[in-house]
């Protein structure tokens, strides 16, 4: 594929984003996390793909642009559902419950830490302390925090997920 | 302005999240506008004055750390001021409440704290993951520009300054502020040799100063009300006030700001309304997990950098964990090193073969299968791991702290494990 091809496989409102950031910073390649998050930001995840397109507009290898995306546990270089639940397991939720609710999600989900539903809806990742600790355990679907989880409320705050 | 919370009293005082003008009828900007009429160098020398010390974990004086930067006056984009609101401290939530319901005075602090340094572009480094400060921060800081109190020639005077954030990816290494810089250049968050330390060379290359948002947000009212009345505030050798927190299980878990030495006792039992009913604290950690458990004996002292120091701890970010006696201790500790081997950024030997390696012994001990001399081999790999010379940044350190300090506290807890070949727990 010729370059602009390549490049192409980004939509404008992708490149647009991406040279806005990159203008106000001293290099290009400084903008190579915050591409990778826009474009997960409209697509979901950083396919080869849309790797190889960042990686041509910012002027740098892809495989410099991997190890980068690799690095960061908030770039999806695998495909995800259409909404990510993140149970937080670190110390201060550990001490109120976070295994227990852990167990709770994954029954009601039907699955395990780093799988998604067969509809496609749900991936259900770990995360460490989502800094409210003082309303543990806590979880996050998506933009959304939630504190004070209980297995009871479950049912409920998935269904606001479609 | 509450003059005894300077902070998160004015939170209060409004019944919820502090926008501009709600800010500034609260006498908020007048520091800045002070501040912009003053000299750098007289801003540098009144927050050494006021003893203001880094809120971020280490405690670093703040003026001495501005000081740094010292020099050849004003060239543009030359210098760079980094607000660090990476929050990811096991334990910490402190900022995330700075940044949601109180964001103005985190850019006011940004304001006068750039003009101190000759910084005209400054970055708030925000946690991937906190959707809602960035929601409120964008918000304040769009206000701010359209005031004119952020861009070009800010208040009306020639300075400028730009204000930008940068939404992380994760990883807490972030947090370690050369780290931090990378991850800033769009690199991998490795650490950086130190020196050079980031005020000689950080952000590309430039001198940067990083601070974490609680420390920036103290730099208003030291303006405003002078040295003297910022000691005033604290009790003890340390000066201001304090978000201290507490997290698991007290009747009222959440953060205050106190004066800061206010004692542990005060904290949980007034402040936190005591353990709840049925439970009994065993230990805390004081600052986050990277910080070293103490036990009863300790709650009657001062939450200040000293006193803290002085029992083998520190008081790191100052919001609390709590162990009862329902919790066991290797089994969180097991948790706590969970979280340490995974965050390790993978540089050096003895943190990414190490850190996994204690966690692999932990599950061992707890479920059962630990043998006799388990225990003294993860006290010498604890001393190796922990050694601050062994490692090229500080994680593995911090990670060991929580760990060799419960093997002294809670000893008989580990024996128990490996005499009777179960958790007591279970
Ligand atoms: C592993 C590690 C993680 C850290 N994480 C944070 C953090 O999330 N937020 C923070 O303000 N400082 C963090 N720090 C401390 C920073 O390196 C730095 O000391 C601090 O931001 C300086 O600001 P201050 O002087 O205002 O405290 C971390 C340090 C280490 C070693
Ligand atoms: S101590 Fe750990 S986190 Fe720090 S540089 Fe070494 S491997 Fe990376
Ligand atoms: S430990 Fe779970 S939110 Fe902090």
């Amino acid at each position: 594929m010729s370059e602009a091809a390549l490049v192409q496989i980004l939509s404008d409102d992708e490149i647009r984003e991406i040279e806005e950031e990159a203008a106000h910073l001293p290099d290009r390649k400084s903008a190579a996390i915050d591409a990778m998050m826009i474009v997960q930001r409209y697509r979901g995840w950083v396919s080869d793909e849309s790797l190889g397109a960042i990686a041509r507009l910012l002027g740098m290898s892809v495989e410099n642009l991997d190890s980068i995306a690799t690095f960061y546990n908030l770039i999806y270089r695998k495909p995800v559902g259409r909404h990510v639940v993140m149970v937080c397991d670190s110390v201060s939720c550990y001490v109120m419950g976070a295994d227990g609710l852990r167990k709770a999600v994954e029954e009601h989900l039907g699955i395990a830490l780093g799988e998604t539903t067969e509809d496609d809806r749900f991936t259900l990742l770990p995360i460490v302390c989502l800094g409210a600790c003082d309303r543990a355990p806590t979880m996050m679907v998506d933009d959304e925090l939630i504190g004070d989880v209980t297995p009871e409320a479950l049912e409920e705050i998935f269904a606001r997920f479609a | 302005m509450d003059d005894t919370r300077p902070l998160i009293g004015i939170i209060d005082t409004v019944g919820g999240a502090v926008d501009r003008l709600a800010y500034e009828s609260h006498g908020g900007y007048e520091a800045a506008r002070k501040a912009l009429g003053m000299q750098p160098d007289d801003i540098i020398d009144l927050v050494t004055e006021a003893n203001l010390r880094g809120r971020g974990g280490a405690g670093f004086g703040t003026g001495m750390k501005w000081g740094f930067t010292r020099g050849p006056a004003r060239t543009p984009g030359g210098k760079y001021l980094v607000c660090n609101a990476d929050e990811m401290e096991p334990g910490t939530f402190k900022d995330r409440y700075l940044l949601e319901y109180n964001p103005h005075i985190l850019i006011e602090g940004m304001i006068v704290a750039a003009h101190a340094i000759h910084a005209e572009t400054a970055y708030v480094f925000l946690r991937g993951e906190y959707h809602e400060p960035f929601r409120e921060l964008t918000k304040a800081i769009d206000d701010a520009y359209a005031q004119g109190y952020l861009g070009r020639g800010i208040f009306g005077t020639d300075i400028n300054l730009e204000l930008r954030i940068h939404r992380s990816a994760g990883r807490y290494i972030c947090g370690e502020e050369t780290a931090l810089l990378n991850a800033l250049e769009g690199k991998r968050a490795q650490p950086r040799q130190k020196p050079p330390f980031p005020p000689a060379s950080g952000a590309w290359g430039r001198p940067t100063i990083v601070n974490n948002v609680e420390t920036l947000c103290n730099v208003p009212g030291i303006v405003r009300n002078g040295a003297d009345w910022y000691h005033s505030l604290g009790t003890g050798d340390d000066a201001g006030t304090k978000i201290y927190g507490v997290s698991g299980r007290v009747n009222k878990p959440g953060l205050w700001e106190l004066p800061i030495g206010t004692t542990i006792r005060e904290i949980i039992e007034e402040h936190a309304g005591g353990m709840r009913e049925g439970y009994k604290l065993r230990g805390l950690l004081p600052g986050g997990a990277s910080t070293d458990f103490l036990v009863e004996e300790h709650l009657d002292l001062a939450m200040d950098y000293g006193t803290i120091q002085k029992a083998g701890s520190r008081m790191g970010t100052g919001t609390m964990i709590l162990m009862d006696d329902s919790i066991c201790p290797v089994d969180m500790c097991r948790n706590l090193e969970h979280f340490f081997a995974q965050e390790s950024c993978g540089f050096c030997t003895p943190c990414r073969e190490g850190l996994p390696w204690v966690e692999e012994l932990l599950i061992e001990i707890e479920e059962g299968r630990g043998k006799e001399g388990d225990l003294e081999l993860l006290d010498r790999n604890a001393m190796f791991i922990g050694g601050v010379t062994n490692t090229f940044c500080l994680h593995a350190p911090g990670a060991i702290e929580p760990l060799a300090s419960a093997l002294r506290y809670f000893r008989d807890d580990f024996e128990e494990h490996i005499r009777q070949g179960k958790c007591p727990y279970r």
